[in-house]
C-alpha cells in the first residue's frame, strides 16, 4: 500500500551530538532497543557521531532552523565542545541539555576544582603512566611542513550547556533513563502541549526522598559517617540513618531511584530540585540538622569524617553551582 | 584604592541583632565594614547565603546567633553551628581560607563584645587581603 502522503506530517529531524562526555548518554539513547524503530518511524537521525559518519561540515551545510530537536550531551571543556554548541544552536527548533554533563557540568566539571595549567602538568609531565621525554603539550596552533595544525583550545574551566547557548529544555540525568527521554519524544513527535522554555523536563519536582521506598524514622541523626563498603546495608532503612551520605535530600526524583533499588546512596545525578540555586549548599543544610552532636569539637570530628565534601555534595553539579571552580 | 574588607554578617532577631543595636545606641565606635542582614535565626543561614556572598564579593562573612542553650527556637543555633563547620570544609576546598567564615555568639546585652569582633574580624581580614573572586570567576 501507498504511503499515504496527503496528510503526512514530516519527519522530525534529530540530531545527537556528545562535547566532554563519557558516551553514556548516547548509549541510553540506544537503549530504547526495539523502540528505536519507532523512533526512526517519527523521526529521521540527521546527526549523531556515536552511530552515524556524518562530518562536521555537513552540519554546517544545513540551513538554519533544519534540525527540530538536538539532544547535546556533555559538558563544554574546549573550543570544539564550544563550536558545535553555537553551531547546533543555530541549526536546530529545541535544544535540549540531556544528561547532567550539559546539565550541571557533571562528572567532567569536578576538574574546575584544578585549572588548565595543574591539568596539563599532571596528563603530560606527571601522571605514572605518562612517558614524554621532550616535555610535549599540545599547543592550539602548530606548524609543520605541510601547514598549520589546529587543536581545539582546552578551556581553563568546564561549563554546563546553558553558560555558552541558549538551552529550552533541561533533560538530567547520568545517563537519563531511558523511559524519561521516550516519554520527551513522544510528547514531542506527536506535537503534545511542551512545558515553558528553560524547564527541566523527564524528571519529578519533589526529591529523591518522597519516592524512596526505604524505611524512614523521624529520628534521623547520624553520630558517625561511613563509607558505603565500611556498613553491611540491611538492605531497608534510609541511608542517612545508616551514617551513609546520601545525596536523596537535595537531588530530583524520577529516575526511579535505581541506585537505592540497587543498595547504593543517591549520588544526585538528577540535580537539584526546582527553586535551589545551589545543590550542595541545600545538602549541607540538611546534613546540618542530622549530626547529632551540639559540642563543637564533636562536630567538628564527626565532620571530618566526610573525605571530600566539596566533591560528595557537588559530584554532578560543580560549574553549575554558586562558586563554580576553585578560586586560588 | 587602600583595600577595605567587606563583611556580610547574618544577625539573629532575637539576641545578635539586638546586640549590634545595642552597640549602636550606646554610641560605641566599631569598623564600618561589616554589613548586617537580620535572620530571624541564625538557623535560617542557608549555606547559599554564605556563598552567595562570598560570590558577590564579600572577603569575610560572620554569623552571629544566640549563646548556646538561649536560642529562640531551642535549637536553631546548633544547626547552624553544625552547617557552620561543613561549610568551613567546603570553601576551604574551593580555596576560600575558612577564617574568612565566623560563627559567634552575641547576646542581646553584648553591644560592646560585638562592636569588638567587629573590629577584630576586619583587622583579620585586613591581613589576609582581598578573595578576588570576582577576578577569577568573571575572566572567562
Amino acid at each position: 500500500m501507498e504511503p499515504n502522503t496527503k496528510n503526512h506530517k514530516p519527519k522530525l529531524k534529530l540530531a545527537v551530538y556528545w562535547a566532554a562526555a563519557c558516551g553514556g548518554c548516547c548509549v541510553s539513547v540506544l537503549d530504547v532497543h526495539e523502540k528505536l524503530y519507532q523512533v526512526t518511524e517519527l523521526a529521521d537521525l540527521v546527526f549523531w557521531p556515536i552511530a552515524l559518519d556524518i562530518k562536521y561540515k555537513d552540519v554546517e551545510a544545513l540551513p538554519h532552523g533544519f534540525i527540530d530537536v538536538t539532544l547535546f550531551n556533555g559538558a563544554i571543556r574546549n573550543s570544539e565542545n564550544q563550536y558545535m554548541a553555537m553551531l547546533l544552536r543555530e541549526k536546530s527548533k529545541i535544544m535540549v541539555a540531556y544528561g547532567s554533563c550539559a546539565h550541571l557540568g557533571g562528572i567532567p566539571g569536578l576538574a574546575n576544582f584544578s585549572n588548565r595549567e595543574a591539568i596539563f602538568d599532571r596528563v603530560y609531565h606527571t601522571s605514572e603512566s605518562t612517558v614524554n621525554s621532550t616535555g610535549t603539550i599540545p599547543l592550539p596552533n602548530v606548524e609543520v611542513p605541510e601547514g598549520t595544525l589546529h587543536i581545539p583550545v582546552f578551556f581553563d574551566e568546564v561549563k554546563p550547556l546553558d553558560k555558552v547557548v541558549c538551552v529550552d529544555y533541561y533533560l538530567p540525568g547520568c545517563p537519563p533513563q531511558t523511559e524519561r527521554l521516550l516519554e520527551v519524544f513522544t510528547a514531542i513527535a506527536t506535537g503534545a502541549e511542551l512545558p515553558s522554555k528553560k524547564s527541566v523536563i523527564g524528571a519529578w519536582d519533589k526529591t529523591q526522598c518522597d519516592e524512596c521506598e526505604r524505611k524512614k524514622s523521624d529520628k534521623k541523626t547520624i553520630k558517625r559517617f561511613f563509607r558505603p563498603f565500611e556498613v553491611e546495608d540491611d538492605g531497608e532503612t534510609c541511608f542517612l540513618e545508616q551514617g551513609i551520605l546520601c545525596m536523596g535530600p537535595a537531588t530530583r526524583g524520577g529516575c526511579g531511584y535505581r541506585c537505592i533499588k540497587g543498595n547504593a546512596p543517591c549520588r544526585g545525578c538528577y540535580g537539584p530540585p526546582p527553586d535551589v540555586h545551589d545543590p550542595g549548599a541545600k545538602m549541607m543544610s540538611a546534613i546540618g540538622t542530622m549530626i547529632d552532636s551540639n559540642a563543637p569539637e564533636e562536630i567538628s570530628e564527626i565532620v571530618d569524617q566526610i573525605a571530600d565534601p566539596a566533591g560528595t555534595f557537588y559530584r554532578f553539579s560543580l560549574p553549575a553551582s554558586i562558586i563554580r571552580r576553585r578560586i586560588s | 584604592m587602600e583595600y577595605q574588607p567587606t563583611i556580610v554578617s547574618f544577625l539573629c532577631n532575637w539576641c545578635s541583632y539586638t546586640g549590634a543595636d545595642l552597640a549602636g545606641t550606646s554610641r560605641t565606635k566599631y569598623a564600618p565594614n561589616i554589613r548586617i542582614v537580620r535572620v530571624m535565626c541564625s538557623g535560617r543561614v542557608d549555606p547559599t547565603f554564605v556563598m552567595k556572598a562570598f560570590r558577590e564579593g564579600a572577603d569575610g562573612v560572620l554569623i552571629c546567633g544566640c549563646h548556646p542553650g538561649d536560642c529562640h527556637y531551642h535549637e536553631g543555633n546548633y544547626k547552624c553551628l553544625r552547617r557552620y563547620h561543613l561549610i568551613r570544609k567546603y570553601i576551604e576546598q574551593m580555596g576560600i581560607s575558612p577564617e574568612r567564615l565566623r560563627l559567634e555568639w552575641i547576646s542581646a546585652s553584648e553591644g560592646k563584645q560585638f562592636a569588638e569582633l567587629a573590629d577584630e574580624m576586619t583587622a583579620d581580614l585586613l591581613k589576609l587581603g582581598p578573595v578576588n573572586i570576582k577576578n577569577v570567576l568573571e575572566e572567562v
